[in-house]
């Protein structure tokens, strides 16, 4: 018997090192502001310094006499240059509150970074030198701030609206009329909690750049972005400039991290095209950091009020929502949709009975838009359910896990149909909780803090779980048409083999950072029995990759790489045609194995796909009917989303006289599903924990009353550095997805939603014997100091 | 002002502005584009690279400043086409992502193990401080600086 050799298990799986690393590692990788552009004019944005105020004239005079400086423009002088205002895809009710938005503010800034003027010169110093020079004169009004001010309309910021509030967006699942109030009524326990999610800076490493290049006489532009939506800025970009679409060409090159501040249509991008085809030259921009915490997208920014129902075994009853939703001043792409995307989450990874009230209002603030930050309304549900989980178990004085354990969707429930309707598709939390502890030696720690956690101690050890579920991999397009999202969820993949057999993938998804050109290699190495070094992985640019919807919610692999698949399934059903036809055979007496289609039972008789993919391109003997070369197109609509999940664990000492926190040990077990490089899978996972972490720990877009932002650059907002943190252990469990081929989950966001509960809680583990309840975030040494003295002096003075 | 400056072992003559930044000089005189600009407070770490032998912030430094000195930058590493150790550390131990960090956070580490060959992981996150990072969590980071120095 002739033994042929499987390859199709030895490259997925493997940790294969990352092709995109030599560019990267040797400065030959290019992003956008390192582009060459012969002859670019440079444009500067002035913008506003005031929070709210009404612009009563804008003297440009002076700014145009400065040497090099082509042109400035106020925004209404370019009130005929859009078709549309901004860009907002989510509207998530019909009746939900929009203002028109433009890439200038015309009469009345609405935030500190507003763009008022736009300056284009020949040089980038000229261009900002100019900024100083442009007078405007306003009239400082009130600017509304806080929230819960927001929704008392005693400000309105867009007057014609009538109103702060952009929405309400509810979800009231009740098995009867009434039972969530009865459950309240009714059940033993329960538990009512206020937590705020801080607004944060995403602060990708690289600042935005962009660079648009007209073709005037070849009637096209070219847009150099360095976005996350090479796809939707397309089509976006058209519709508010009235361009035809297939005019517009988008390229991202190489993106220096994004984190949902790149999934935007950004007013810079609108005005670099703008000002390119009026002056019909290139225009470029690029992003000055303390720019990019102003004009680039926040995220977080709600105010959430959770209540917990529980019978007297602590299981949970009934559910109960209210946030308040920071918009900013304006919605931008996918802004109103965050905390939507949490609204299925806040019951956790928990079996509940139908009985959840759920209710989101969003309102208007003088702030700096917010949108989608790793996570995206996902941390912020997780937080909460977790930290009242805490509280319930406060409540009921037993050990939280206990509490978890008893709550916990068990394995033999999936596939689970939640409350929701929606179902979680595979799933066993109890496993990654119990390898968690074991891995945190929770039971030493627990002995170990017997120990040191005594009367008088000052360094108090603390331990923190929570357990997550992510609802990821952005989606199915019939749910999200259920959500009032304005676009589908599919993704598009090519996969071409070329007459010397290598192979051209092409993805509509947009890496920046996740790697996907290994990845996708891999799977498309092990459908097609080719080296992966065989396969080139192209993507982010819309004149090669025509279709897509790009990168962000954890989509990318659950939904481009299980694409990859599919379309390697649909060109080794073309070749196996050809193979058939070669061999005279019928197609389904072969099989297919490590790249050579053989017939079964008779291995001599075989063809490799190379001389497939060869005689495809000659075309001299194909089947009857069969076309030229061998390639497959697929867009693949997910049927459900994916769902990873997974504990995570911490211990931190807490210096209760400084108020310091020290993680000592980070223990994150998650499930992913099929890993296709688990090297690729602990970087997300570091990376995510890591902006989990800083949630919790250091970071904050803190604002004054007035609206100024006081973080505004990289020496206020603490971003932690290697010396703020901790290793990260890293373990996973595997439950594959049913729901698609590979058998796989999204995992770019799963660090982040499990982090910020774990070390928070944790912290409070530490001080729970000197009293302490709760934990603002950042729980910066100052914060922590307060909270345990507002505790030991008896409650808040 | 005229200043010589050798870039990567190549001297250089060229008229600069006073206020002219190093990084500025070596990215728009020099065309070198590896060297990244990530903040405007001398905070991220993203342009450092090698002033005669030592790690330096070149948003730090007025291109005058460099007059008569030899810089290497991030191009100026790898040599016939093999890339310097604690490149291939990095990329074996997975240390990027983006990549945007990445040359400044290559050329501390190295000045890093230049000072100290055999850092303690304390040392290397201590030593590493002035380097921002926002994909890897520095946990790849820090493991890469380790490698390269027990590969030494």
């Amino acid at each position: 018997m002739t033994i042929t050799e499987d390859k199709s298990t030895k490259i997925i799986g493997t940790r294969l090192l990352r092709r995109e690393d030599p560019p990267l590692l040797t400065g030959e990788a290019k992003f956008t502001n390192d582009l060459n552009i012969p002859g670019a004019l440079h444009l500067s944005v002035l913008r506003s310094p005031f929070a709210h105020a009404k612009i009563k004239s804008i003297d440009v005079s002076a700014a145009l006499k400065i040497a090099g400086v082509v042109a400035v423009y106020t925004g209404k002088d370019l009130q005929s240059a859009w078709a549309a205002p901004m860009p907002c895809a989510w509207p998530v009710t019909t009746d939900m509150k929009n203002p028109p938005h433009f890439p200038l503010a015309s009469d009345k800034v609405n935030y500190v970074g507003d763009g008022v003027a736009a300056v284009l010169a020949t040089n980038e110093t000229a261009s900002r030198d100019a900024l100083d020079a442009i007078d405007v004169q306003y009239e400082p009004l009130k600017a509304v701030v806080d929230l819960e001010d927001a929704l008392s309309d005693k400000n309105i910021i867009h007057k014609d609206l009538g109103t702060n509030k952009s929405y309400t967006w509810p979800l009231l699942v009740e098995e009867t009329p009434g039972c969530v109030e009865e459950a309240f009524k009714k059940s033993k326990y329960k538990v009512k909690e206020r937590y705020v999610q801080q607004r944060l800076i995403p602060m990708a490493m690289e600042p935005r750049a962009i660079a648009a290049v007209p073709q005037p006489f070849g009637g096209d532009i070219t847009l150099y972005s360095s976005t996350q939506i090479p796809h939707i800025l397309k089509v976006m970009s058209a519709l508010t400039l009235g361009i035809p679409e297939q005019q517009v060409r988008v390229v991202a090159p190489s993106v220096g991290g994004g984190f949902g501040s790149k999934l935007d249509v950004y007013a810079e991008e609108l005005l670099c095209m703008a000002l390119a085809r009026k002056h019909n030259t290139p225009v470029r921009w690029v992003e000055e950091r303390t720019e990019n915490t102003q004009a680039t997208i926040q995220g977080r920014g709600q105010i959430q009020h959770v209540e917990l129902a529980a019978d007297e075994n602590g299981k949970i009853t009934a559910v109960r929502v209210r946030i308040i939703g920071d918009m900013g001043a304006y919605l931008q792409l996918v802004t109103p949709g965050v905390p939507i995307l949490g609204a299925f989450l806040y019951a956790g990874v928990y079996d509940i009975p139908k009985a959840y009230d759920f209710s989101c209002t969003s309102v208007f603030t003088n702030l700096t838009p917010t949108d989608a930050y790793r996570g995206a309304g996902r941390p912020e549900a997780t937080y909460a359910i977790e930290m009242a989980i805490e509280a319930l178990a406060r409540e009921m004085k037993i050990d939280s896990f206990e509490l978890r354990k008893r709550n916990y969707i068990k394995k033999e429930q999936f596939p689970y149909t939640a409350f929701s309707g929606l179902t979680y598709d595979s799933g066993d939390h109890l496993l990654a909780a119990e390898k968690a502890a074991k891995m945190t030696d929770l039971a030493g720690v627990r002995a170990q803090q017997k120990k040191q956690n005594v009367p008088g101690a000052t360094r108090l050890l603390g331990v923190g779980m929570s357990s997550y579920f992510e609802m990821c991999g952005l989606a199915p397009s019939r749910v999200l048409a259920s959500l009032n999202y304005s676009a589908g969820g599919w993704e598009a993949a090519t996969v071409r083999v070329l007459p010397t057999n290598k192979v051209q993938v092409i993805t509509g998804t947009s890496p920046h950072g996740q790697g996907h050109e290994t990845s996708w290699a891999m799977i498309a190495s092990e459908k097609l029995g080719v080296a992966p070094e065989d396969v080139d992985v192209l993507h982010s640019d819309t004149a090669i990759s025509a279709l897509g919807l790009d990168t962000y919610g954890s989509r990318s692999l659950p939904v481009g790489g299980v694409a990859i698949a599919l379309a390697c399934d649909k060109v080794i059903e073309k070749a196996k045609l050809i193979a058939a036809h070669q061999l005279e055979c019928a197609a389904e007496d072969l099989q297919f194995v490590g790249g050579t289609f053989s017939v079964k039972g008779s291995p001599d008789r075989a063809l490799p796909l190379a001389a497939i993919a060869f005689g495809a391109f000659t075309a001299h003997n194909l089947p009857e009917g069969c076309e030229p070369n061998l390639e497959a197109q697929v867009s693949y609509d997910p049927p459900n989303f994916s769902w990873p999940f997974g504990t995570h664990m911490c211990v931190v000492e807490v210096d209760t006289e400084t108020g310091a926190v020290k993680i000592l040990k980070y223990i994150a077990v998650d499930d992913c599903g099929n890993q296709i490089n688990p090297l690729i899978v602990e970087g997300q996972v570091h990376g995510g924990v890591v902006q989990g972490i800083a949630q919790a720990l250091f970071e904050e877009a803190v604002y004054d009353e007035d609206g100024n932002l006081k973080s505004s650059n990289l020496s206020e907002y603490l971003v932690p550095a290697a010396s703020d943190l901790p290793s990260i252990t890293t373990g996973h469990t595997v439950t594959p997805s049913p729901t698609n081929q590979l058998g796989v989950k999204g995992i770019g966001e799963a660090g982040t939603i499990g982090a910020a509960p774990t070390v928070i809680t944790a912290i409070i583990d530490a001080l729970s014997g000197l009293g302490v309840t709760t934990m603002a975030m950042p729980a910066s040494p100052q914060t922590v100091w307060k909270t345990i003295q507002e505790a030991t002096r008896g409650g808040k003075k | 002002m005229k200043v010589s400056i050798t870039v990567n072992g190549k001297e250089h003559q060229s008229d600069v502005e006073p206020r002219t930044l190093l990084v500025h000089y070596i990215r728009e005189v020099i065309g070198l584009t590896g060297t990244n600009v990530g903040c405007d407070t001398s905070s991220c770490g993203a342009c450092t690279l090698h002033m005669n032998g030592e790690a330096v912030k070149s948003c730090t430094i007025l291109a005058v400043q460099a007059d008569g000195a030899s810089v290497t930058t991030i191009e100026g590493l790898a040599k016939d086409g093999v890339m310097h150790p604690m490149q291939t550390a990095f990329m074996e131990n997975h240390g990027l992502q983006c990549g945007y960090c990445t040359p400044g956070m290559v050329m501390a580490a190295i000045g890093l193990l230049n000072e100290n060959p055999k850092p303690t992981e304390e040392q290397v996150r201590m030593g590493l401080e002035g380097n921002l990072c926002r994909c890897t969590g520095y946990h790849n980071i820090v493991k890469s600086v380790l490698a390269a120095a027990s590969a030494k």
